[in-house]
């Protein structure tokens, strides 16, 4: 799932200053999972603008509302009318929420309530933790499920490097190492001889690195 | 400190295996307690939500108490402590906006504590008193005149 994490409250406020009338749109998806923007945060963020305005004696209207999900236009048209009714829409979903609003609506000012922060899952209630870098090219089944680009720090294909020390990361105490994860699962499976193989470079170009990036399948146009 | 008169509104999730009880057993024992507390009884404080009590707050009280079992003693094992999480949580909330974090504290007492509910409730009301109105009824009722 997509993870994000609510922005500072001062950020928040910061942005939606200048209005007056404020749509709350939270997602159902990925960031109702992570506990980050759906229809009970929605709900918790309306109910702490209200209040900040009511103390500073600024008044603002919010309206609450949360759709399926925000990065399809489909799900976007249910809520055209509250949209259309208000200064700004503030954003409770991810990155891709927000910018099909402002596609969809390219009149509307819309604003990001959440940092977008990663791919990832609970590893336990409370605690979500990075999986995939969406690079391109998986190599997840060269590496036994364990993905080296993400969990490993310096995203090394044929590691570990020197600052693995005791099943952990260099740079932090709390951050597993991944070449160790790797070794591990491995050797749960009998094929600790993968390891003797060099891997060569990675297309790299299948990420980040050729701009924004799309897929056409011309099969499912119509 | 005078209060002009004022009287807070507080609301206080209960817990029905301890502080409901105690509560129940303050009136069994003829206990008086200030009448600013409004009951709202709760399986376990596990149940307990930031947004519950953000909208009590939004709703006008001017102080929110909740009461759950001793620690260690939760009747679902763990929502007393995952409540205390919460209710840090949610002062941290309140202060950041203005509303002040001391007008909501989280309890712990047992059953057989009729007593001790009734000295909590006292003790709840005579704060908020002294803290006088919510700021956020405060400004609903300037708005009102």
């Amino acid at each position: 799932m997509i993870v994000g994490e609510q922005k500072p409250l001062d950020e928040i406020r910061d942005q939606i200053s200048p209005f007056k009338k404020v749509l709350i749109l939270g997602c159902g998806t990925c960031v109702t999972v992570c506990f980050a923007g759906g229809e009970k945060e929605v709900g918790v963020m309306a109910s702490t603008l209200r209040m900040a305005g009511a103390v500073s004696g600024q008044e603002k209207e919010f309206l609450e509302a949360t759709v399926k999900r925000q990065c399809e236009w489909e799900f976007l048209d249910q809520v055209a009318e509250q949209i259309a009714s208000v200064d700004a829409v503030l954003s409770l979903g991810c990155g891709i929420g927000v910018q099909a609003i402002a596609e969809r609506f390219p009149k509307v000012r819309v604003y990001p309530g959440l940092n977008t922060s990663f791919l990832g899952m609970p590893v336990e209630q409370g605690v979500w933790s990075a999986r995939c870098a969406a690079c391109g090219d998986c190599v997840l089944g060269r590496f036994a499920g364990v993905c080296p680009i993400v969990r490993c720090s310096k995203s090394l294909l044929n590691g570990p490097c020197g600052g693995s020390h005791d099943g952990v990361c260099e740079i932090s105490p709390d951050i597993p190492c991944g070449w160790q994860l790797i070794y591990d699962r491995l050797e749960v499976l009998g094929l600790l001889d993968t390891l003797e193989e060099i891997v060569p470079p990675k297309d790299w170009s299948a990420g980040m690195g050729r701009g924004g990036r799309s897929i056409v399948r011309e099969d499912l146009k119509i | 400190m005078s209060t002009n008169g004022f009287e807070p509104q507080i609301v206080a999730f209960c817990c029905h295996y301890c502080a409901s009880a105690a509560a129940d057993l303050a009136g069994s024992m003829r206990l008086r307690y200030p009448p600013n507390i409004l009951v709202i009884k709760l399986m376990c404080t596990g149940r307990i939500d930031l947004l519950h009590i953000l909208r009590a707050f939004e709703g006008g009280v001017d102080g929110v108490m909740v009461a759950g079992c001793l620690e260690g003693n939760c009747h679902f094992i763990s929502g007393n402590t995952q409540a205390k999480r919460r209710v840090q949580y949610a002062k941290q909330v309140l202060e950041s906006i203005g509303v002040g974090g001391e007008r909501l504290e989280m309890f712990n007492l047992s059953s057989s504590e009729g007593p001790r509910f009734a000295k909590i409730a006292t003790e709840m009301t005579e704060r908020i008193r002294n803290l006088g109105p919510s700021p956020v009824s405060r400004q609903k009722k300037e708005v009102v005149k």
